[in-house]
């Protein structure tokens, strides 16, 4: 991603490659940090109408990932159009993870409805290594390949590499999170749904099946998790069963940083964090002279989390500080 | 029309509501007051289903009600206005008011109740795209009773509309309880209020300590030596 080049005029490389890579990494930290919204919604869904922070969800993706693998891979094996594939990977995918999701809050949270906070806060990290487990076991522990379902192109843009895939992730995060926006703020079940979050004993003697109404944000969550998979695994071409761990514990640090329970708070953390780390990572060897490289990128999204805990835990378009754990 | 025999609601092991009996009849007013703790919005809250019971029937037309889901309550006509308004607060009132119809299809019969209320409450129709949480504390019980009648309700349930209100606001606010009344809706009032509440029904029952201990015509509920010490501060 982060390509150095020998600059011909050494005495002023530095400024030119700090140049260089300032574009390269404002784009791969806005798909970057596209994944990351999309995962987050998910997250803070969940959160905003039942107060439960759903540690499963990237275990979601993940299994959104793998089970795109194995459906696009062994149909593009059996010479089916790539287009067919990819179609058929993605919709069994995002069926997949509505049921997971569907699943877990009926099985692991929904008999926990009205149990301490910490219950089922532990349920979901149980869970989470459970399906970790059984993917573990469908799977395997191999680094799996995801198949290219999208073109390979490049195309450059004042001195900045970015590809196809780059360009189809932002692309599809933007029109699923304006479709989400669309469902929570112009139909009956998003309304239904912002009055649950708000009072759910009052929503339920207008009517709303409140039990319903968590199953959808769960659903809906999941459906965004799947299409995430896919975008991850489009993006890095691999997929393995623990990666969901990370990119969840990203995705909810986003959430956070957001404003937990917030959907716009969801998408800016997001894009923000995905920004703050493709920055960091970029620029980190050359804030301590080489001493830290890139890869220890992931320690920034952990800094964020820590500042914001620290400094304002509502987060950036969070109302209120409650006691919600 | 409705029917409350041995109610009895506890939290934990207090108990809140002591195998309580009374109705109310088709098109009247009935006032249920009491000191505060008394049990009357625990008997409420276990009518509309938002607590369980531990032992009682709640009949409603003939149907056995108390052991429905919480969200068919208002699909068998009966609406609650919560104690302490339980507007959304971050809908707008038009959201709000749309999801006191949330179980009703009939556009037009919405936007005929939404008239309606707002000829009730003009105020109302000057905030539509306001947030809820935005509102005065009586705007605020406008927009719940609104959002109550919004459902087309057989029944209306009012837990302590009065409180915490300023006394202009009060007025205002049972002006409207009275001419829904006037119309013939069936209504069971809760107050602590209990002046005003015996003054705006016909019938009324007093709870003590999770009891019922007096009941009769509101009219001479006011006149009765034992209310008057105890509700009217006299």
């Amino acid at each position: 991603m982060k390509r150095r080049r020998k600059a011909p005029f050494p005495h002023i490389a530095v400024d030119l490659r700090l140049m260089d890579i300032f574009l390269q990494q404002i784009i791969n930290g806005l798909v970057q940090g596209s994944i990351y919204a999309l995962v987050a919604l998910g997250y803070t869904m969940v959160y905003g109408i039942m107060g439960l922070i759903n540690f499963a969800h990237g275990e979601v993706v993940m299994i959104g990932t793998l089970v795109t693998i194995t459906v696009a891979g062994t149909m593009i094996k059996a010479g089916m159009p790539v287009v067919l594939a990819g179609f058929a990977g993605i919709s069994v995918a995002v069926l997949v993870c509505i049921a997971l999701g569907w699943g877990l809050e009926r099985i692991a949270y929904r008999p926990l409805r009205n149990a301490p906070r910490l219950t089922p806060l532990i349920t979901a990290i149980g869970m989470s290594i459970v399906l970790q487990n059984m993917a573990m076991i469908i799977w395997g522990r191999n680094y799996m390949t995801f198949p290219p379902l999208f073109p390979k192109i490049q195309y450059e843009f004042a001195g900045a590499n970015f590809t196809a895939v780059q360009v189809i992730i932002v692309l599809v995060s933007a029109l699923t999170m304006g479709g989400l926006l669309l469902l929570v703020y112009r139909t009956k079940l998003g309304m239904a749904m912002r009055a649950t979050a708000q009072n759910p004993a009052v929503a339920s003697l207008m009517g709303v099946n409140i039990n319903r109404v968590i199953a959808a944000a769960f659903v809906i969550g999941s459906a965004l998790g799947a299409v995430a998979g896919v975008m991850v695994g489009s993006y890095y071409e691999i997929a393995h069963y623990q990666m969901g761990f990370m990119l969840g514990l990203k995705a909810f640090t986003a959430a956070v940083l957001g404003g937990i329970g917030n959907l716009g708070g969801a998408m800016a953390g997001g894009i923000l964090l995905g920004l703050i780390e493709a920055l960091g990572a970029g620029y980190i060897g050359d804030l301590t002279g080489g001493f830290l490289g890139s890869h220890y990128q992931d320690i920034f999204a952990f800094i964020v989390l820590i500042g914001v805990l620290m400094f304002k835990p509502s987060g950036l378009f969070g109302e209120k500080t409650g006691d919600r754990a | 029309m409705l029917e409350v025999t041995g109610l009895h609601v506890a939290y934990g092991g207090i108990q809140a509501v002591r195998s309580i009996t009374f109705h109310v009849n088709k098109g009247e007013m009935v006032a249920l007051i009491g000191a505060n703790g008394a049990g009357k919005s625990s008997t409420l809250k276990a009518i509309s289903r938002v607590i369980d019971a531990v032992g009682g029937d709640v009949h409603f037309c003939g149907e056995k009600i108390s052991r429905i889901a919480p969200h068919h309550i208002i699909r068998k006509g009966i609406a609650l206005v919560p104690e302490g308004r339980g507007v959304f607060p971050r809908l707008s009132v038009a959201e709000n008011l749309a999801m006191g119809a949330f179980m009703r299809d009939d556009k037009a019969g919405i936007a005929v109740d939404l008239e309606k209320i707002y000829g009730y409450f003009p105020r109302l129709k000057e905030r539509v795209a306001q947030l809820a949480g935005t509102l005065s504390g009586g705007e605020q019980q406008m927009l719940a009773i609104g959002r109550a009648l919004m459902s087309r309700p057989k029944m209306l349930l009012l837990d302590e509309p009065s409180m915490g209100l300023a006394p202009i606001m009060v007025q205002k606010i049972f002006e409207v309880i009275r001419i829904v009344a006037a119309e013939g809706m069936t209504t069971l009032l809760i107050e602590q209020n209990a002046k005003l509440a015996l003054e705006s029904s016909q019938r009324g029952y007093v709870m003590e300590s999770g009891e019922i201990t007096l009941t009769g015509e509101s009219a001479s509920l006011l006149n009765d030596p034992k209310v008057r010490a105890a509700y009217l501060g006299e």
